[in-house]
């Protein structure tokens, strides 16, 4: 069984003048667990709508997510959603190991493994020896991966990151990129990952899904067949590459 | 203060000119020395009160009446604070009514108060209440209505109780407006009371400065005042410790933005 | 947002229903709370006599001598502070010795000087003033960045013609501050000093018609009085956009 399913989700919203604007159109998509897999669309599409949708943060218009077989109807306990502003996700008066303990505290795992479980996560993503720090005092890379590392920390069958590495700069982004498939490889999550960037997609991605404009539909389903683990230099070089990335880059140039 | 953690040589030297010329003048006018006698005079009437314990009662007085006031207060602003900045609705209804209400100095409750409950603790605690409500209230309002909503959702997709939410997201993001409020309700919660003692007490600092003016005895009233000087710089300094305290995680923030 | 007001008028008439039911009925004691309607009349009555439009007058003719007197000496102090540290430096001390002073706890020194004549009011006004406008006006200063005077410097301006035209408005919105906090200051404290120790005022007429019972007058007065302070806040506003449109229009653009 899928571990995700979304059937003909639609979402619209009621403007200030009364008429309602669609937001998501038609979605209808499977996860199989452990699977690694990206939603591709330009700005302003309704990604971060779809995406909340399915967290079950938002009520859908119509259509229904399933999470391992069970409707969503409220955020799910198995599923955490990490946000594209990590300094308004972040909660400025913990530090970061109170941050990241927060995942746990979530869980209700309140147990004496609980510090040492904590130490490891923000050691997996890199950020030893800020434990003490609080958010304000770190980079925006930094940021984000003590959300990722607080994500982590709930244990969630399903990761959900809407677009968390775009408003930092590129060469952060890369290191992000592979520190997320470091973690996923070794927690065997199932991620659900939203992007503009479409190199980025193909490089994390299992399989992609290209979204049209607003509202929100499948234009197309990718498979991503490069071998793993991904590599920064070669994976990008490879022949498929940017013929993928092209073909996407059409996809959404042409979508209506 | 200062920028650096120098002494103020200056500062205390015009002081101690200040005084000297003070003591000095009031010594040689029998004008003066009516109005503002010198500072020695002073200095022996307060330390002659406290010695006496003539004071004390008043002070006592005073201080309960604001702690009480005060605590009530604040339970009251930011329970109500967090409903009403939560809730949209329930500030809609309640907006226009504390649009009304606010431009109203507080101090004109006094009145009211005195013919509902006379004279006494009660009437004064309760205007204390009703005017140091105010500025926690408009300040808690504020602050939770300014949280961020990605705040709130990161708490509802770590699937978070609305109980946990308010105790662990929103209490501590609201808190620094929280304490802002606080703050400032601090001085008016003293000045009402101290007011109302004026107006309509029979015991308490503000009562016994307005009675030794009545009574002529300059000393005495100057010395009153010292005393509630001292005793709004006390309360000042404890809360500044206290909000540093709890605060501690936006000290750096702030140096941050500041610089 | 027109829909949000409407339930707050709503609300609002709705409770000055419950009111007037709840006095007439002597649900509540009509003696202490009486009937909207008759409060209501009674501001009419007094407004038309020429009662309570008297006593607002004396009591602003004090506020105001104290209010602009305290803004003639305090802004120039301030900004003299605020240029030459020595100047700050000297008189730091006493301010901070006599900043603690709760202003209605003056009133008494006032009293002593000068009876129950306006000049008392306009003392205990003028010292009320005194810090927020004070330390408003020095915070303005010197917060002004380095490079503005510097700039006007390097264009060879006279140090009196930096003042003039650069210190002075680039710190007003911060003097603005200062003046705008001190306006309920000048009402609470007229108020307070009339009650102390008056024969007119609104702040008298308040406490007097409590004495001798007229309860209805005296919920007029307090009526007229937020009326008051209420347009007094509208003055100031249009003043400052009168005086700083420049500063008023960037906050408005940030409200929006």
């Amino acid at each position: 069984m899928p571990i995700l399913e979304v059937e003909y989700l639609s979402k619209s919203y009621r403007q200030l003048h009364g008429e309602n604007t669609l937001a998501i159109g038609n979605v209808t998509c499977r996860v199989e667990a452990g699977e690694f897999v990206s939603f591709v669309g330009p700005s302003g599409c309704g990604k971060t709508t779809l995406l909340m949708t399915i967290a079950g943060l938002i009520e859908p218009t119509s259509g229904r997510v399933i999470v391992k077989g069970k409707e969503v109807k409220g955020p799910p306990p198995n599923l955490v959603l990490v946000f594209q502003e990590y300094n308004k996700s972040l909660f400025a008066w913990r530090t970061i190991l109170g941050n990241v303990r927060f995942g746990l505290e979530a869980r209700g795992d309140r147990s004496i493994g609980a510090e040492s479980k904590t130490r490891e996560l923000i050691d997996i993503v890199g950020l030893k020896g800020f434990e003490k720090h609080y958010p304000w005092e770190l980079s925006g890379g930094m940021q984000q991966r003590v959300a990722i590392a607080r994500a982590l920390a709930y244990e969630p069958e399903v990761l959900l990151m809407d677009e968390p590495f775009g408003s930092l700069d590129a060469l952060t982004r890369l290191e992000l990129e592979d520190t997320l498939l470091r973690v996923w490889a070794e927690l065997k999550t199932t991620i659900l990952f939203i992007t503009h960037d479409i190199e980025e997609a193909i490089y994390l991605s299992d399989r992609i899904w290209v979204l049209s404009r607003r509202p929100s539909q499948i234009i197309q389903e990718l498979l991503v067949e490069f071998s793993r683990p991904r590599n920064q230099l070669a994976t990008r070089a490879e022949v498929g590459f940017m013929a993928m990335r092209n073909e996407i880059y059409r996809q959404i140039g042409h979508a209506p | 203060m200062n920028g650096g953690k120098k002494f103020n040589w200056l500062g205390w030297l015009v002081l101690a000119i200040l005084l000297s010329l003070w003591e000095y003048g009031a010594r040689m006018s029998p004008t003066l020395r009516f109005y503002i006698p010198p500072v020695s005079q002073i200095f022996t009437a307060l330390s002659h009160l406290f010695v006496s314990g003539q004071v004390a009662g008043h002070l006592l007085s005073t201080l309960s009446r604001f702690l009480e006031g005060y605590v009530i207060a604040a339970l009251l602003a930011v329970s109500l604070g967090i409903l009403l900045g939560y809730f949209r609705f329930a500030y809609n209804l309640l907006e226009t009514l504390i649009e009304f209400l606010r431009p109203m100095p507080s101090v004109a409750i006094i009145p009211v108060a005195v013919l509902a409950l006379g004279i006494g603790d009660r009437m004064i605690v309760a205007v204390t209440v009703y005017a140091s409500l105010w500025p926690m209230l408009v300040n808690t309002i504020d602050g939770v209505r300014n949280i961020e909503p990605t705040l709130i959702d990161t708490a509802r997709t770590f699937g978070l109780s609305r109980r946990l939410i308010l105790w662990r997201i929103i209490l501590p993001a609201a808190s620094p407006y929280i304490v802002t409020g606080l703050r400032i309700s601090l001085s008016i919660a003293l000045i009402l009371v101290t007011t109302a003692e004026m107006i309509a007490g029979s015991r308490g600092m503000g009562f016994f400065i307005l009675d030794q003016e009545r009574s002529f005895n300059s000393g005495n009233m100057y010395a009153g005042i010292i005393v509630v000087a001292i005793l709004g710089y006390a309360l000042n300094r404890l809360f500044l410790v206290l909000e540093t305290t709890a605060l501690r995680w936006r000290r750096g923030m702030i140096a941050r933005e500041s610089a | 947002m027109r829909e949000s007001r409407l339930d707050g008028i709503l609300f609002l008439l709705a409770l000055f229903f419950v009111w007037e039911l709840a006095s007439r009925s002597e649900w509540v004691n009509p003696l202490i709370v009486p009937p909207l309607s008759k409060i209501f009349a009674s501001f009419g009555s007094l407004v038309a006599t020429g009662d309570i439009p008297l006593q607002i007058l004396a009591s602003m003719k004090r506020a105001a001598i104290g209010y602009f007197l305290a803004a003639a000496v305090f802004i120039p102090l301030g900004i003299l502070m605020g240029l030459f540290d020595g100047c700050h430096r000297a008189l730091e001390v006493v301010i901070e010795m006599l900043r603690p002073v709760p202003p209605p706890v003056v009133i008494p020194v006032a009293l002593l000087f000068f009876g129950l004549e306006d000049e008392m009011k306009i003392f205990v006004i003028f010292f009320s003033c005194a810090w927020p406008i004070l330390l408003n006006t020095l915070d303005g200063v010197r917060n002004i960045d380095r490079l503005l005077l510097n700039t006007a410097r390097t264009f060879g301006l006279s140090h009196v013609k930096i003042i003039w035209q650069v210190v002075l408005p680039a710190c007003s919105p911060q003097i603005m501050t200062g003046l705008r906090v001190s306006l309920p200051i000048t009402l609470i404290l007229v108020v307070i000093s009339e009650m102390v120790g008056s024969t007119d005022g609104i702040g008298y007429f308040i406490l007097d018609s409590q004495r001798r019972f007229k309860v209805a007058q005296m919920y007029a007065g307090m009526l007229a009085l937020a009326v008051l302070g209420y347009s007094l806040n509208l003055l100031f506003n249009l003043a400052h956009r009168a005086l700083l449109p420049w500063h008023w229009g960037m906050l408005r653009k940030d409200e929006v």
